[in-house]
């Protein structure tokens, strides 16, 4: 294998005076499953901004799949396989459920393969992500229909409809009850197993142990932890983060 | 049903609608319903920015205008047949659409109305102050009472003998067209053009990328959508349309002064017709501008031309408060609550 498959080297960006991300560096490698946990306020979302490209950072640079991606659009990066998921879920609320999913598939696969795929390719390719997320049967409903566990289920659906080689899921279990946490952890896993490298942020402590093979902890815009999930965990300077002294 | 087929349907009930009125052979048929399928133009047109992307475009009478004073400009200048002058009329309207799609594309919402208000107001001042097209004093054009369908042009273009012109002699009287009747054909099939338009985007992949863009452009950038792009491809096709629309408006009204094209008429009813209709379909607009546009006619010669507004103002407001979707919405809500 040539290199990582994200690499970040020397990340900042600021709001007027206020520092969020200071210098960050951070590498995933292809197939890994990395948890990105930090307090409130760490900078974890500006991040997941900034590699994505909704945000432009000042400083440092976002490589790839072997290339740079500073200065791409966003939708340009979900074309070269990155994807993510929103924390508070974005559907499309005027697309049913089915139609949500087919937006990825129209604009970044087919743009991908340079062709437009057959609408009876696209509509088993829905039924297909809808099947893997256990929404068959909503297919044709309206994203306010959904329960909060749904949307987000339908939320990573959209994400993974853009068949992307790197996944970020930003805060998909939050509200969720213990067993829902599970059921997407348990997805996660799965879509893990197809070889999709996934970066999960979460405060959910018992999900990010359960799912990562690397933890990776962000204070105050510094990145102050990066190793082992147990490890991590038991860093002094992480512990004086999460609990205080 | 594939897009070419509704084309042919259109033009099919276009036929009926055209033979229809010439049955009922009076001017005044055609002269209202020319007005009637204008609006069907331009609400369709704005329907593609405001109802597909949700880009309230408030400015529908500049591009509007900018097609009628692109005619007026080549009557002067060097005087072409109306389907031409509709071309360039698109043209013009279509990349000022553009530009205003570039200089506008940060903004959102009311941010958004009130620049394509500012572009109104500064494209008005600019044909105020220009004289060539008659400044403030307006414009006049005369136009022929009719017009012959198979003129020099129409012989040189299918290869019609002098000889055989005699031949068809007896029947000269249904190949020549009142003026009026030639306006009404025209925009006639400019609404069968808008129409077929917007119902092909909805259904294409077009269509998705603007309802994303409506609906989450965070999101819909996320899911690979370009939608910096999709934005300017609309607000160009939506103002084409509208400049198509207003091309050939001086022959219509013989006097155009910048105070009438640039009149706040257009503006309210282009957002007022889609919105009583309903936004989301190609249908909303076509049924909120036959509505409105021939209850405007009837007001305007039952009670007074001034009524017009005052009509349009108590409709939105009572359907943005009763029926926030229009008229395809409460359909809809309707159904589906015998469905349940």
């Amino acid at each position: 294998m040539a290199g990582p498959l994200l690499e970040v080297t020397g990340l900042s960006k600021r709001f007027g005076g206020f520092v969020a991300l200071d210098g960050i560096d951070l590498t995933v490698a292809e197939g890994e499953r990395v948890g990105l946990i930090g307090p409130n306020g760490s900078g974890k979302s500006t991040l997941v901004n900034c590699i994505c490209g909704t945000l432009v950072n000042e400083t440092g640079t976002v490589r790839f799949d072997g290339k740079a991606v500073d200065g791409l659009l966003t939708h340009e990066r979900t074309r070269r396989g990155m994807a993510r998921s929103f924390q508070l879920p974005r559907p499309f609320a005027t697309l049913t459920v089915a139609d949500n999913l087919r937006v990825p598939l129209l604009y970044t696969v087919n743009a991908r393969l340079g062709r437009a795929l057959s609408p009876a390719a696209l509509d088993a390719r829905c039924a297909e992500l809808l099947q893997l997320v256990a929404l068959s049967d909503k297919a044709a409903q309206l994203p306010r229909d959904l329960t909060q566990v749904e949307m987000r289920k339908l939320e990573l659906a959209r994400a993974m409809a853009a068949e992307p080689k790197l996944l970020i899921a930003d805060e998909s279990m939050a509200g969720l009850s213990q067993s829902e946490v599970d059921d997407i952890v348990a997805l996660l896993i799965r879509l893990n197993e197809r070889g999709i490298t996934i970066v999960l942020i979460e405060h959910i402590m018992r999900a990010v142990m359960k799912f990562s093979q690397r933890l990776i902890v962000l204070v105050s815009g510094k990145k102050i932890a990066d190793g082992r999930p147990e490890a991590v965990i038991r860093d002094p300077e992480v512990e004086r983060a999460y609990l205080g002294q | 049903m594939r897009t070419r087929v509704f084309l042919l349907i259109s033009i099919a009930v276009a036929a009926l609608v055209f033979l229809g009125a010439r049955m009922v052979n009076n001017d005044y048929v055609f002269f209202a319903g020319y007005t009637v399928l204008q609006f069907i133009v331009l609400a369709t047109a704005w329907n593609i920015l405001g109802g597909y992307t949700g880009y309230v475009n408030f400015g529908s009478a500049a591009f509007f205008a900018l097609g009628a004073y692109a005619t007026v400009f080549w009557h002067k200048f060097y005087p072409l047949p109306i389907p031409f002058l509709i071309v360039i009329g698109g043209a013009v309207s279509g990349i000022v659409g553009l530009g205003m799609g570039y200089l506008t594309l940060r903004l959102r919402g009311a941010f958004f109305a009130i620049a394509t208000l500012a572009l109104a107001v500064v494209l008005q001042t600019l044909v105020v102050n220009w004289d060539y097209v008659g400044g403030s004093r307006g414009a006049y054009i005369i136009r022929p009472n009719e017009i012959p369908l198979i003129g020099p042009y129409v012989q040189y273009l299918f290869l019609i003998q002098p000889n055989e012109i005699a031949l068809i002699g007896p029947y000269v009287q249904y190949l020549v067209l009142p003026y009026v009747q030639y306006l009404f054909l025209l925009m006639l099939a400019l609404a069968v053009i808008a129409l077929t338009i917007a119902r092909g985007i909805e259904r294409s992949q077009l269509g998705y990328g603007f309802a994303t863009i409506r609906d989450d452009e965070l999101a819909a950038e996320a899911s690979g959508v370009p939608t910096l792009r999709l934005k300017l491809v609309a607000t160009t096709i939506s103002g084409a349309l509208m400049g198509m629309a207003g091309a050939p408006f001086p022959y219509y009204i013989g006097y155009l002064q910048p105070s009438s094209a640039f009149g706040l008429e257009y503006a309210v009813n282009s957002i007022a017709m889609p919105m009583i209709g309903g936004t989301t379909s190609w249908v909303g607009p076509l049924i909120g501008a036959v509505l409105l546009g021939s209850l405007q006619q009837i007001a305007t010669v039952t009670i007074s031309s001034a009524v017009n507004l005052l009509i349009v103002g108590l409709l939105l407001v009572a359907f943005v408060i009763i029926a926030p979707n229009g008229i395809i919405g409460l359909v809809q809500g309707w159904t589906r609550g015998r469905a349940k």
